[in-house]
């Protein structure tokens, strides 16, 4: 066993692969927050009155609430005035009109973080809306949507080119005043991307945006808004990562999905942002909100996610089932190692009949790491025959982790059937020995075992981002265990 | 100051009048959990929803007129327990008329010898340092502006005290009957029950409303098993429907204990019971069972909150509830296994049948877990009745009514099977059987339309 844990150490104490810098000059705005710097930046992006007015009021609700402090989670207060709100890569004026004119340095950051955007371009069924800090800096495979009325843009276009999608739908899944980070989001949040996909459209890729913090020390508050009208279908996919430094970095974006009838909406994130050292300095603040709506009749929201980095995580992809029969699911892996600490889960608010979800959480808890299941099943009573289905399982490697459930189940119709089951165990010993014993090195054992635990989540997330999440469990696990 | 602040005003007013006339002054342990919880009263008050253990029970109809502590010497009839005899019980009784014990009401003679028990006013006068060394300490910090209030206090109660290697078959019954001098009566029960090193014992704390009057029963127990000591202990509420009910239950069971508790909650406006379960040595513990039927306008909270703190113990927790009417539950149950508590073996469950549109449950199981090599598993569900098995009951030629019935106190009844003293089990099934026919019956009666459907739904034939 001595041999192996060296090994384990190593391979735990690996620095982060993605950590690395790319100098850019950046247009940064100096920290602080006021109605002043809410007003540059929506000068900056030549946005509409309404939107300008919407960012006010928010940031006037925002001023009058507190921080939130009910997460499972510890950390030193934030300063939001020592955040800086606005980073744009230079040269705004001539912005690249094709990838030829991308900085080379940024195609580079790409390319390091292996998904070169002219590869993408060839990738079949992928279009890429790259954001990189906060402006977007390439947008590919437009026409192929435009095609069919797809609309995939960054959300200032949207709402230069389709303000009245933009005014009827943004902030309506997540209201300014939902909750402290969402308020400060929809005050100062800078880019995002914006998805329409028109009645009866199947769309014919899988939407993907990057998303990347650069700059030191600024925030990123991304938006994003995904409307699927009456039997149209899209899968989107989310990944991050995020170079090394040493202060901490606040990331708090929105995600809105409105789902019509008959359509369907699947979000898979893959989240790698820097999870800060052993002792957890640096790294990446994940307060994140994230809601869909189930508007019509069989809409159906699907979020996957597999959270591995940030140095605390606190998300709860949430879907609101409006529509009769409409479906929500959740499908969530979750690790945590060294001093990483995450609060994340789902809420499922059954207001339709005969509306159904699905919760699969796993969490799992290396070194240090401290790992919180937190989710809400509610029937209202309008909900006739709600169905709930709730399985959270958790698996512990080390003596110094954490694991825990906070499942609230909250039911007014007696048709309901709701379940809620959940498990916290190890890997055995026996697991591990069978294994090795059957030829197996210690570290394969616990990264099979470990993604046999975590398989009912990776099926539901599209290939190739399944590839990529089971490397990154390897990469943040192997050999945890001993 | 807020308004919680407000509502507790009036009883730390009352606290501070009565202080003189309390018993066991002068003692200094005991002078200082009062003056330290009156203090925690006055600065924090009673709970709001905002406090995340109190989001689902409001306390609204508690505070909107303040209770008047009772008074020793209320006059109970020894008639009014005839109705209300535990058959069989054979148990060594204590009566507590609005929260004072009342000895001409009480059997406590022939006690084997090694076991005390007694009132808590009269243990705290004849030997009051000894026994106010004990208080407090199962309870820890106050959780609440509640237990903060019955600290304040501490009046009476009852007090059970084995000693070493004493073992009795013979259960001990503590009878608390409310409401007895009349309407907006606090009582304020605080018992201690103490068992020495391997002694076993069997305890039951039962709560009566002496008529329909409105009331506040507050109350107080804290459970302190030594080394091998076995409690067998039983909670059983059976109060009027304008009666509030707030009961704390705060126990430490030492290495190789066992606590098994149960709690049967069969009515009341408002009852919300803390469970707080410290398993303070190796391989200790504890079951704790809980089984609440909501009809009418009752609201029911079980709190519980379980802590492993040391390696190899064991907690079984089941609660059942059956809701009908406007009926209101909600069930929170809190699990922590602390670092050192290595291969501990745990197990929780939660499982409601709502019967009625009105009808709510909030359920909140809750893992917490900072060790690795546990075993840990919990579950909630909410639901009705499984429509195989009244398919099963109707097939083998049982009407639709009777089978909903039976199934229905099945569901109920089987929580009450652990148990351990058959009177007493015997008892709690009858209870809890008779409680949900009188409301099934209302109900059918009241509801055909939305539970009987089915009936009308023609059988394929």
């Amino acid at each position: 066993m001595n041999t192996s844990t060296k090994e384990l150490g190593d391979l735990v104490g690996r620095e982060y692969k993605e950590g690395f810098v790319t100098e850019i000059d950046s247009e940064t705005l100096p920290p602080g927050l006021d109605e002043d710097v809410i007003r540059f930046l929506s000068a900056k992006k030549s946005e509409p009155d309404f939107i300008l007015q919407w960012r006010l009021e928010s940031f006037r609700r925002w001023q009058r609430m507190d921080t939130p402090t009910w997460a499972h989670v510890h950390h030193a207060p934030i300063d939001f005035q020592a955040i800086s709100y606005y980073s744009a890569p230079k040269r705004d004026e001539d912005r690249p009109k094709s990838l030829d004119e991308v900085d080379p340095k940024l195609l580079e950051t790409y390319t390091k973080l292996g998904i070169p955007l002219e590869e993408q371009k060839a990738l079949a069924g992928v279009a890429v809306d790259a954001v990189f800090d906060s402006v977007s800096v390439a947008t590919t495979f437009k026409d192929k949507l435009a095609k069919v009325g797809v609309i995939f843009c960054p959300l200032s276009e949207a709402m230069a080119n389709h303000p009245e999608l933009v005014k009827k739908y943004l902030g309506s899944v997540v209201p300014a005043s939902d909750n402290f980070y969402a308020a400060l989001n929809s005050a100062v949040f800078t880019e995002g991307s914006f998805v329409y996909i028109p009645k009866g459209v199947r769309c014919p890729m899988e939407l993907s945006t990057y998303f990347r913090i650069n700059a030191l020390n600024t925030g990123q508050f991304e938006r994003t808004l995904i409307v699927a009208d009456e039997g149209s279908y899209v899968s989107y996919l989310e990944g991050c990562t995020a170079p090394m430094r040493d202060e901490n970095q606040l990331h708090a974006a929105v995600v809105e999905l409105v789902a019509m009838k008959d359509a369907e909406i699947k979000y898979s994130t893959v989240q790698n942002w820097y999870p800060g050292d052993e002792e957890g300095r640096g790294g990446i603040y994940n307060f994140v909100t994230k809601r869909g709506a189930c508007r019509g009749e069989n809409a159906k929201i699907s979020w996957t996610q597999v959270e591995t980095g940030s140095a605390i995580t606190w998300k709860y992809p949430s879907v609101l089932l409006e529509g009769k029969g409409s479906v929500g699911e959740f499908y969530s892996v979750a690790l945590t190692n060294n001093r990483q600490q995450a609060d994340t889960g789902t809420k499922m608010i059954h207001i339709g009949e005969n509306t159904s979800s699905t919760i699969i959480s796993k969490g799992i808890s290396a070194g240090r790491g401290q790992n919180a299941y937190r989710g809400l099943v509610k029937v209202v009573k309008s909900a006739k025959n709600a169905r709930n289905y709730s399985q959270c399982d958790s698996l512990l490697m080390g003596d110094q982790c954490g694991a825990h459930t906070f499942p609230y189940l909250e039911v007014k119709n007696p048709t309901a059937t709701i379940e809620h089951e959940a498990s916290t165990s190890k890997i055995g010993e026996d697991q591990l020995f069978y294994c090795r014993q059957r030829g197996l090195s210690e570290e394969d054992a616990v990264s099979m075992i470990v993604n046999g635990f975590c398989k009912e989540v990776f099926r539901e997330l599209p290939m190739e981002f399944a590839v990529e999440a089971q490397k990154l469990l390897g990469i943040s696990l192997e050999g945890a265990v001993g | 100051m807020s308004i919680a602040d407000a509502s507790a005003a009036a009883y730390v007013t009352a606290q501070k009048q009565m202080l003189a006339q309390l018993p066991g002054g002068g003692i200094s342990s005991l002078d200082a959990h009062r003056a330290g919880a009156v203090d925690q009263l006055a600065r924090l008050g009673l709970p709001s929803q905002r406090d995340e253990d109190w989001k689902y029970t409001s306390i609204r109809s508690i505070t909107k007129s303040a209770f008047t502590p009772a008074e020793p010497g209320g006059d109970c009839p020894a008639a009014f327990f005839n109705g209300h005899e535990i058959a069989n019980l054979n148990a060594l009784r204590l009566v507590f008329v609005d929260g004072f014990f009342a000895p001409a009401l009480s059997d406590h003679s022939d006690l084997p010898r090694g076991l005390h028990i007694g009132g808590m006013a009269q243990g705290l006068r004849d030997d009051g340092a000894r026994l106010a060394a004990h208080l407090g300490t199962a309870l820890g910090l106050i959780p609440h502006g509640f237990a903060a209030m019955n600290s304040a206090f501490v009046a009476d109660g009852a007090c059970v005290e084995l000693e070493a290697g004493l073992r009795i078959d013979r259960p001990i019954e503590l009878i608390f009957v409310c409401g007895v001098s009349g309407e907006g009566l606090l009582s304020l029960p605080r018992n201690l029950i103490r068992l020495g090193v391997g002694s076993q014992a069997t305890v039951i704390e039962r709560y009566l409303s002496f008529d329909r009057s409105r009331g506040l029963n507050n109350t107080l127990t804290e459970i302190i098993l030594d080394e091998g000591a076995t409690l067998d202990h039983c909670v059983l509420q059976s109060l009027g429907e304008r009666m509030f009910h707030v009961g704390g239950l705060f126990a430490s069971v030492a290495k190789d204990a066992t606590l098994r508790s149960t709690t049967v909650t069969t009515s009341g406006a408002l009852v919300r019971n803390d469970a707080r379960v410290n398993l303070d040595g190796e391989r200790a513990s504890v079951h704790l069972d809980g089984c609440y039927l909501a009809f009418g306008r009752s609201h029911i909270d079980n709190h519980t909150h379980i802590a492993h703190n040391h390696p190899n113990g064991i907690s079984r927790e089941t609660y059942k509830g059956v809701l009908g009417d406007r009926g209101r539950a909600v069930f929170h149950g809190r699990i922590v296994v602390k670092p050192d508590a290595q291969k501990t073996d745990s197990e929780q469950n939660n499982q409601n049948l709502l019967l009625s549109e009105e009808a709510e449950i909030d359920t909140k199981p809750q893992l917490e877990i900072y060790a690795d090599d546990v075993k840990c598993a919990h579950g909630a569900t909410v639901g009705q009745l499984d429509e195989t098995a009244l398919f099963y009951l109707v097939s083998r030629g049982v009407d639709r009514a009777t089978a909903r019935r039976m199934l229905t106190q099945a569901f109920a009844a089987d929580v009450l099977n652990g148990v351990q003293c058959e009177p007493l089990r015997e008892h709690l099934q009858h209870l809890a059987s008779a409680r949900l026919d009188a409301a099934l019956s209302e109900q059918a009666s009241d509801q055909v339309g939305d539970l009987g459907r089915d009936e009308a739904a023609p059988v394929t034939q």
